[in-house]
């Protein structure tokens, strides 16, 4: 079973978590270009090693987190997730 | 069509005399292909030895006369998706672009064992997509109609009929999926996936192909101009080797590959799983799928059942099975077949496919000149071998873009031309 470290929950099934995807910044509206909104829409780095991700906890406290994953292990380990108390 | 050079046939053409007299000689087999030393320049290099990968160098030597042509692959041919997949085949697609590309690729399947010169098993017995709502048969209707103007077979059918091509089908109407029509489409099948991979390899090193095993590409060579950059060749852990001209065919690792040569591809990778049960005695003709179960199901020759699933639900290059996925796809196919409740799961597996955001390939050229890709298959690379095959070898011998790829171009996603497939691949995403 992989477990992901929730901050408010602990560590619970990934079957619980909806996948978001990689975490990224999103373009700013007032300055992006065609170019950059194109990058963020579709570009994608998936490597095959550890990546930063977003996951939203759908069966627990409804709350987006960040993790680290190895997408060929599927270790994970915590981040920083914006409003955590822990 | 091209005059065909004659090929070096290597071994004797396989026939029914030839077993005979093999086998009153008591011979030991020889191999299918030769194993030949790796040169350091090809005319031609060929990353993943794959079903597309063969198919090109295949096309490329007897459509072409182009043999200087090595197919490298890291672990052995067919190791990829082509030896992952649940080897369903067929054509009823939902846009005229998909259609007319898998209704070549299916004609190109039919002749594909008299032209190898290798029995590949094509087993053409019809294809069920079920809806089990009233938005996904006006789907069907709509990919029937489709289907029909580009010459395919293809029709919705009822409950009733359903029954008769499948009669262990609960098509009952007090279930929670009710049946409520089916998208039929005779000419699809089942064909031995390891047959066509090795057909291929067969045939491609009867033309003078390299196929080099076990050989990982650990970097791609690119030259920077004033007028663009240009591919040299690439590099592997067995050695250097020069080449003007490089088709990245992997699947699963095309991101990675196609990064050696700085081209970056909108493509995502998950697995998806697939297992097969105990052979039981036939019961099952067609190919039965449903989108909205997230299963497909066929009966091969020795009578085990085939399932396969929609991708895993988030991405990654884990080729492990998990639980969820079994635990799923049992409760999905005793909601189709509740007699098949005490046949045994003998194993499961999983492979890697490539996600594009509108569930179409990415095939062509790129902005590195002599740099090809024939990648982004998503979950539905098999049955596009030959034609993918084919088109390829096109590109590269006549250096235009066939008009049957033109739209699936990298260029689409800058340009906004994206084709949306999502609504014909077998099971929902």
């Amino acid at each position: 079973m992989i477990l992901l470290p929730c901050p408010w929950c602990g560590p619970r099934n990934v079957a619980e978590f909806g996948y978001v995807g990689e975490a990224g910044p999103r373009p700013d509206p007032a300055s992006a270009g065609p170019e950059e909104w194109r990058g963020y829409l579709y570009g994608r780095a998936n490597p095959c090693g550890w990546v930063a991700e977003s996951w939203y906890h759908r069966m627990g406290c409804r709350r987006y987190i960040s993790v680290e994953r190895h997408t060929l292990s599927n270790e994970v380990r915590p981040l920083a997730t914006e409003g955590a108390g822990r | 069509m091209p005059t065909r050079p004659r090929p070096r046939r290597y071994p004797a053409r396989y026939s029914a005399f030839s077993l005979l007299r093999h086998g009153l000689a008591g011979d030991h087999l020889v191999p299918a292909w030769r194993d030949r030393e790796l040169k350091n320049s090809y005319d031609v290099v060929i990353i993943g030895g794959g079903v597309h990968g063969l198919a090109t160098a295949y096309y490329l030597a007897a459509n072409h006369g182009i043999t200087d042509v090595a197919v490298l692959d890291k672990g052995y041919v067919g190791s990829g998706g082509s030896g992952r997949n649940t080897a369903i085949l067929r054509s009823n697609y939902l846009t005229p672009e998909g259609v007319r590309f898998y209704d070549r690729s299916v004609r190109l399947y039919e002749r594909l064992a008299a032209d190898l010169n290798y029995n590949v098993m094509f087993s053409q017995r019809g294809h069920l997509t079920l809806a089990h709502n009233d938005s996904s048969l006006r789907t069907m209707r709509w990919r029937a109609e489709v289907n029909k103007l580009e010459g395919v077979d293809s029709e919705v059918v009822g409950p009733a009929e359903i029954k008769k091509l499948v009669p262990y089908l609960d098509v009952s109407a007090a279930v929670r999926y009710p049946i409520l029509g089916a998208l039929y489409h005779p000419p699809g099948g089942i064909i031995r996936h390891d047959a066509v991979v090795w057909g291929y390899a067969r045939g491609a090193s009867g033309y003078g192909v390299h196929i080099h095993q076990n050989t990982e590409v650990t970097g791609i060579d690119v030259a920077g101009g004033p007028n663009g950059r240009r591919v040299r060749g690439v590099r592997t852990d067995r050695g250097d080797i020069a080449a003007s001209t490089v088709i990245n065919c992997t699947a699963g690792w095309s991101t990675l590959v196609a990064e050696m040569a700085g081209v970056r591809l909108p493509i995502q990778t998950f697995p998806l799983q697939a297992a097969v049960t105990e052979p039981v005695r036939p019961f099952l003709d067609a190919v039965v799928v449903s989108g909205s179960l997230h299963v497909y199901v066929s009966q091969t020759d020795r009578g085990e059942l085939v399932f396969g699933a929609s991708v895993d639900p988030f991405a990654g290059y884990s080729m492990r099975g998990s639980l969820e996925f079994v635990e799923g796809l049992a409760g999905h196919v005793l909601e189709l077949m509740p007699s098949l409740a005490k046949v045994r799961l003998l194993r499961q597996w999983a492979g890697l496919c490539d996600m594009t955001p509108d569930f179409s390939p990415i095939m062509g050229r790129t902005p590195v000149d002599g740099f090809l890709v024939d990648v982004g298959w998503g979950t539905y690379g098999f049955k596009a071998g030959p034609v993918s095959g084919e088109a390829m070898a096109d590109c590269v011998a006549t250096g235009r873009t066939p008009d049957i790829i033109a739209p699936f171009g990298v260029e689409r996603f800058a340009e906004g031309r994206l084709l949306g497939e999502k609504g014909a691949a077998a099971v929902g995403h």
